[in-house]
């Protein structure tokens, strides 16, 4: 039974203590807290008893329902039509709002809705703002994860060659992670400004003027991706440094081999380089991906969630809720739902990055 | 010889001074103002002169910027590191003083009887904060401006209807002449949603949540005169009479500048506009059916609960209410003095002065955000369900989710103690 951890390595525990420690007293313990606490009524301040509430919190989350209407129908039997010619449907509000015959739908607002034929099916949740938040953090890590990892790649090829003068746009991709990302909101939301922003000047300069201006963090449909484009541009360069540190433990005698052999370069990047970053790569992508779902403070900087929940994600809202509503017990929950799901992918991201023996 | 004599004096000096200090107890004080330095100097000054009237207490001062004081008091006092006197906007004060953190004041209250109502934090018949000034939101315009587009001069009397609000934007936009009509300063987040926009809702018959019970918000901010409210407010958006979001530099300068033609905006950046025109009007809120409105309350001085010595927090409070410094405050950062003997005092709320117009709208109009400690959850729903519904949200949905996240809260905490 004698394993790395319990055979006897005294040097190995010192050095590993204070930062265990540590770890344990600062990220393990408050966790455990938040499980503790997501079970309970918690509040940040309040002269009343914490109760125990079971699974209420949880159910209050991630409570979804469904609910098929049939159009509206007039005296002769045909359906009422809106002006735009849709068929119109009863409001739902008098299904989910003090309605004695659907009490599981009770407080419950419509995600979305789905036509089929005339009927229409709303799938309902019992907290609309998470699934939101849940839902963009995913697109978020989706876009994310792929388009930094590689970008961050080409710089890296780019930055790892002898040139003269290398070294200044090592400096110039690298600079921009090392300014807080709240100062770099701040400077992002100059840039995205919907009257006299950079961008807008910048596009209407570039198309004489025929490009409309777009409030690109006051739109909807413009606000995430535009979160996206910045936050991307914001972290590249530290993965291309662990990209770059990947690239040079690659022996230059594979290269020469590969040259003497007459690779092109593209051969040169699929059956030297790559297969040399393997490892490299599934670190980079584990890291995005988690730090992808921690999206926090950009949103808090620059749009705090909205307009019209476009940009909530998921720890704005357990940050929001635990104190910007004083609900800690809320805040906890929804830390436990991330973190289960962030396990979940990172076991899953594991297993496709195996070793294939 | 000469210079070691000087050292034993100034040895015996020192020693008398911190002596001195020794046997006063020190009081520690948190404010909200750091980053305002006209601010600090009169706190200061007020301090200064306090620690040097009497001989008992010293007070040390510690500022934090406006926009994390809340977060330090809670996380101070979740710390059990509250400091002695600490300055708390007059909405949340029930929040603090339910939760524990505050403690009763201990002044007579013949001392405040002429204070303007808004200014006095009571809680459970409780006096448990003073402030030393109010503030007042009026409807900004220039006398040019409503020559040119032909519209009456309103008065604390006879105030706007609703339909000569709307009327006034629509010529306001039709002339032309401005970016848009109405300058409502959607780009200040936070607490200046339902302080500057609460008002509308009540003005139409609704509220944040029903102040008969404080124990939901059902009917009051989900029934058809808050519905109505919404649809008026989703209108001046849809209409482009005013931006649902906006550049805070157009919020600081636009109508200074003349991109706006209306600005809703508080007394405090009254001396900036009165800078840039000669013909500025402030003008009392319009009535949509229920009389005008405008928040009342500020920022107040309070005693935490943590503090060994209210009686020493109390006495710099009491202290700190003398008509010169209430003068003072307002000369230097443009607020409402809370007595009308110190607006006396004052260069622009004397009889006749620039702004004299707010004490009376403070008076005439002002009504206290709900005095409940569920307001600190109820404004944040409140500030949420307003930018979704500017943007283009369905109303009814908007404030029927608004009043359920309200209710729930409510519910969570035992209905705060009502």
């Amino acid at each position: 039974m004698a394993s790395k951890f319990t055979r006897s390595n005294s040097t190995g525990w010192m050095m590993a203590g204070p930062a265990a420690a540590l770890m344990a007293l600062f990220i393990v313990l408050p966790f455990i807290f938040a499980i503790g606490l997501s079970f309970t009524n918690q509040r940040l301040i309040s002269p009343n008893p914490t109760q125990f509430v079971g699974l209420s919190n949880y159910s209050q989350l991630l409570g979804v329902g469904l609910l098929t209407l049939e159009p509206e129908r007039d005296d002769a039997g045909a359906i009422v039509r809106e002006a735009d010619g849709s068929p119109a449907y009863p409001a739902l509000r008098g299904y989910t709002r003090n309605n004695e015959d659907y009490p599981q739908l009770d407080g419950m607002r419509e995600w979305f809705s789905v036509s089929l034929g005339d009927s229409r099916t709303y799938v309902l949740a019992r907290d609309v703002v998470f699934m939101k938040a849940v839902v963009n953090t995913v697109i978020f890590v989706l876009v994310v994860a792929p388009v930094q990892g590689g970008l961050a790649l080409v710089l890296a090829l780019l930055i790892n060659q002898r040139l003269r003068g290398i070294n200044v746009f090592r400096a110039i991709y690298f600079m921009p992670v090392v300014v807080s990302i709240v100062v770099v909101s701040l400077l992002w939301r100059f840039i995205y400004d919907g009257q006299s922003g950079l961008l807008n000047n910048l596009l209407g300069a570039l198309t004489f003027g025929a490009f409309p201006r777009i409030d690109w963090l006051g739109n909807p449909s413009t606000a995430l991706g535009a979160i996206i484009a910045m936050s991307i541009w914001q972290a590249v360069g530290f993965h291309m440094v662990i990209w770059l540190s990947g690239l040079q433990t690659i022996s230059p005698s594979l290269y020469e081999a590969a040259a003497i052999e007459g690779a092109s370069k593209w051969q040169t990047f699929r059956y030297v380089t790559w297969p040399g970053l393997r490892n490299t790569a599934v670190l980079v992508l584990i890291v995005i991906t988690m730090q992808a779902f921690a999206l926090f403070a950009q949103i808090d900087v620059m749009t705090s969630g909205g307009p019209l929940d476009s940009t909530q994600t998921i720890v704005f809202q357990a940050v929001e809720r635990g104190y910007g509503k004083q609900d800690i017990s809320g805040g906890s929950t929804i830390s436990v739902i991330l973190f289960v799901f962030v396990l979940a992918i990172s076991l899953l991201q594991r297993w496709l990055t195996r070793e294939k023996k | 010889m000469t210079s070691l004599r000087l050292l034993a004096t100034s040895l015996a000096i020192t020693t008398a001074m911190s002596s001195a200090a020794m046997a006063q107890t020190t009081l520690t004080m948190w404010y909200h103002g750091a980053g305002n330095e006209v601010e600090s100097n009169i706190v200061n000054q007020i301090i200064s002169d306090f620690n040097a009237s009497q001989s008992d207490w010293a007070v040390e001062m510690q500022s934090f910027p406006q926009a994390a004081y809340n977060d330090s008091v809670v996380a101070g006092a979740l710390a059990g590191n509250l400091p002695d006197i600490l300055d708390v906007d007059g909405p949340v004060m029930p929040n603090w003083a339910w939760s524990g953190y505050m403690q009763p004041l201990q002044i007579d209250e013949a001392k405040i009887a002429n204070y303007l109502p808004g200014t006095k934090g009571v809680w459970n018949d409780q006096l448990y904060s003073i402030g030393l000034w109010d503030a007042a939101i009026s409807l900004v315009t220039r006398k040019s401006y409503l020559d040119e587009l032909g519209l009456r001069v309103p008065t604390l009397e006879q105030p706007w209807t609703g339909e000569e609000f709307m009327d006034a934007l629509a010529k306001a936009k039709a002339s032309g002449k401005f970016d848009y009509a109405l300058d409502l300063g959607t780009a200040w987040t936070g607490e200046w949603y339902p302080y500057a926009f609460s008002p509308f809702l009540q003005s139409f018959g609704g509220d944040i949540v029903d102040r008969s019970t404080y124990t939901t918000a059902e009917g009051v901010l989900n029934g058809d005169a808050a519905v109505e409210f919404g649809n008026w407010w989703q209108g001046l958006f849809n209409d482009g009479y005013a931006q649902a979001t906006q550049d805070p530099a157009d919020r600081d300068n636009g109508f200074n500048s003349g991109k706006y033609a209306f600005s809703w905006n508080g007394n405090w950046a009254a001396l900036g506009t009165l800078d840039a025109y000669d013909d500025v009007l402030f003008l009392p809120a319009p009535d949509f059916g229920n009389g005008p409105k405008i928040g009342a309350a500020s920022w107040q001085f309070g005693v935490s609960a943590a503090s060994e010595h209210p009686e020493g927090a109390s006495a710099f409070i009491e202290f700190a209410l003398q008509d010169k410094y209430l003068a003072e405050f307002s000369n230097g950062i443009g607020l409402i003095p809370a007595t009308a003997s110190a607006a006396a005092m004052t260069e622009n709320y004397k009889e006749g002065g620039p702004l004299a117009v707010f004490f009376e709208l403070s008076e005439a109009q002002a009504l206290v955000r709900p005095v409940t400690p569920g307001y600190v959850v109820a404004a944040k729903v409140f500030e949420k369900a307003l930018a979704d519904i500017a943007n283009g949200a369905d109303v009814q949905d908007t404030l029927d989710s608004a009043v359920d996240e309200i209710d729930a809260d409510i519910a969570k905490n035992d209905n705060y103690g009502f």
